[in-house]
């Protein structure tokens, strides 16, 4: 009886230090990704005297304006960075999921020969670094005349997202049990029929991780626009913001901010949205489990 | 509805594996075959090929008068259950059985009715807005055969699909297959490794081994007339004790059965001329444990008595079944629960010789 008491206790005790840990652990975590977006939003509401004024505290807002934002939004160069970027990740990302999605339901279910060193080899390409070769596709794109085009965006993007996309849906599909897609032969489904009415709804937790993965990288992407881009009238925000809003060692903070604020926007909002559809499980019932 | 016809079929893999040997079958409209035997017998191999999800090395397959070797699975006019179900889990159990009718461009009305008269058949018109993750394992497999049944196809292939069901359901299942069977008569080919649920569905019972077809017949011939060593051990629960054994002669004309020096048992006169080829050879006896039985009955025809050592009791309610060993080998007999056999002492039996098999010791082949 009393050894019985002490284990439970003793496991009581190895129960309360994991969750202290694990709370310590959180918290630390909390902060150092916090904080960052914490300071951004104060400083965006703050006027350019008060960020450079030497008394009061940094994390504080004393006098809070949205003249920054009120700056960036009718500012012409910035709309056109925004759209840009609304424009190029829009069709990288349908681009990218159209191949990803054909490339990885061939590769995983139609077992044609060398489709095994194919999926690998896929995903081999995504091992290369994009600074290795933003100089060889440089010579590409000057080529076909897209230097300084968001065109040439269009056409590079696709290349860095959809190996990892397709790995991520190869993934998917292959644990799709097999047995679905026979089912849907006999019952009279061609192959496209099989991919648009069985694959893509089974698989679109695969299919939200991908695309959130192909808007990242468009998105996000900094080191193309900036080799590749060099007039206002094609750039893209992450380099719009930097190479109008700091003028020579001048930075305006407020409005580096606000833009990096407004900037995020869509990624929180799509990652909220989609975070609803992204249902693990989706497979359950389809056979025995 | 259709017949089928399996003629000369080989499935090679790469590699050179055969999987199916060159098999022939026919089956007839309206009639349910199953086809039984171990692990990688061929027998799904088989199932697969007629479906059209495997390619066929060689031979030829039939259905309804058409040879379907280059025939897609979807023009074939078959259904097929699975053993996991393959129920698409994004959609309602309605829209599961309508799936084929749609792509099929089937009026809404007829894809309604149709569905509504096999949920009616099954059961299940309760559960028809569900998705597959809400039902049980017995509700899944139902709307798979419902899903089968709305498409009214020429023949029904079922992949073992009571496997994954405990046992009561799967009881309850089978006589259901049967009940719907009965009703839609539909060609059946039915994939099993269980043997009773093969006795229990099968208009004709076909057992497979290592790609060939070792027997082809109705349950009751394969269990009274068995060809082979094989389908006399697979037919049958507790199997078939075997026993190596010499036939002899027992004066006055008449022969037995002599296992060891432990046992000899005479052989019916009605079969002396069957075995009479086989004397002083060694064979293989074969008798069923329900055909060792207490001692009763002596003095008719074949029912010799038999006294053997008691090695273990299994009690199972409705029949006690006795574990002996003679000349080393185990016998198994199915006797009454009001036995008083105990281990360590001799029981008095009765073998009832005139279901004897005796088989050839090399090829297994029953003569």
């Amino acid at each position: 009886m009393s050894a019985t008491t002490h284990g439970t206790n003793s496991l009581h005790r190895q129960r309360m230090w994991a969750l202290w840990g694990s709370y310590a652990a959180l918290a630390v975590f909390v902060i150092i990704f916090l904080v960052p977006p914490f300071y951004t939003i104060i400083t965006s509401l703050k006027s350019s005297a008060e960020i450079s004024a030497q008394d009061g505290s940094p994390w504080m807002v004393k006098h809070p304006s949205l003249e920054n934002f009120w700056y960036l939004i009718t500012y012409s160069n910035f709309q056109t960075y925004y759209l840009n970027s609304v424009m190029i990740t829009a069709v990288t990302v349908v681009v990218s999921m159209v191949i990803s999605v054909l490339a990885a339901f061939s590769l995983s279910r139609m077992g044609f020969w060398g489709s095994g060193v194919l999926s690998t080899g896929v995903f081999l390409t995504y091992l290369v670094p994009p600074s290795l070769l933003f100089i060889p596709l440089f010579q590409i794109v000057g080529s076909l005349g897209l230097i300084n085009s968001v065109w040439c965006l269009i056409l590079l993007y696709p290349t860095l997202a959809v190996p990892f996309c397709t790995w991520i849906m190869i993934g998917y599909f292959s644990s799709i049990p097999k047995e679905l897609d026979e089912a849907a032969l006999i019952d009279g489904a061609n192959y496209l029929q099989i991919l648009t009415k069985i694959f893509i709804p089974v698989a679109m937790p695969g299919i939200i991780a991908a695309t959130i993965f192909a808007f990242t990288v468009a998105w996000g992407a900094f080191l193309y626009p900036l080799a590749y881009l060099y007039t206002s009238n094609q750039m893209v925000l992450t380099v719009g913001i930097i190479s109008d809003l700091i003028r020579g060692d001048v930075f305006q903070w407020g409005k580096i901010m606000a833009a990096c604020l407004l900037a995020s926007l869509p990624p929180i909002v799509i990652y909220a949205f989609l975070m609803d559809y992204y249902v693990a499980g989706l497979t359950a019932g389809a056979t025995k489990g | 509805m259709a017949e089928v016809s399996v003629r000369k079929v080989v499935k090679e893999y790469d590699g050179g594996v055969q999987a199916v040997k060159g098999i022939d079958l026919e089956i007839a409209d309206h009639e349910f075959v199953v086809l039984v035997g171990p692990s990688g017998c061929g027998k799904s191999t088989t199932l697969r090929m007629i479906a059209g999800l495997e390619e066929i090395t060689g031979g030829e397959i039939w259905i309804g008068g058409d040879v379907v070797n280059d025939v897609p699975p979807r023009d074939r006019d078959i259904a097929m259950v699975f053993q996991n179900y393959a129920l698409y889990p994004h959609m309602s159990v309605f829209d599961n059985m309508a799936f084929g009718l749609k792509l099929r461009k089937f009026p809404k009305d007829e894809i309604k009715r149709r569905v509504d008269e096999a949920a009616r058949i099954l059961d299940i018109g309760m559960l028809l807005e569900r998705k597959p993750r809400a039902l049980s394992g017995g509700q899944r497999q139902r709307v798979a055969m419902g899903r089968a049944i709305v498409r009214n196809p020429k023949v029904f292939l079922f992949d073992e699909p009571l496997s994954n069901l405990d046992a009561k359901l799967r009881v309850q299942m089978r006589t259901e297959i049967k009940k719907v069977h009965q009703t839609v008569k539909t060609t059946t080919v039915y994939v099993t490794h269980d043997q009773i649920e093969a006795m229990t569905l099968a208009d004709r019972v076909v057992v497979m081994n290592h790609g060939i077809i070792e027997q082809v017949g109705t349950p009751q011939e394969l269990y009274h007339n068995p060809t082979s060593r094989f389908v006399a051990g697979f037919i049958g629960s507790p199997a078939m004790n075997f026993l190596p054994c010499r036939i002899e002669e027992a004066g006055g004309g008449g022969l037995l059965v002599r296992v060891g020096s432990a046992l000899s048992i005479p052989i019916p006169a009605a079969r002396t001329a069957r075995y009479a080829p086989f004397k002083n050879k060694e064979m293989v006896f074969g008798i069923r444990p329900e055909h060792l039985v207490e001692r009763r009955e002596v003095g008719k025809a074949g029912f010799e008595p038999v006294e053997l050592l008691v090695d273990v009791v299994e009690p199972m309610g409705m029949e006690t079944m006795v574990h002996f060993f003679v000349d080393g080998a185990p016998v198994c007999a199915r006797i009454d629960p009001a036995t008083h056999a105990a281990p360590e002492e001799m029981l008095a039996l009765t073998a009832d010789m005139n279901q004897m098999h005796i088989m050839e010791k090399d090829s297994g082949k029953v003569v």
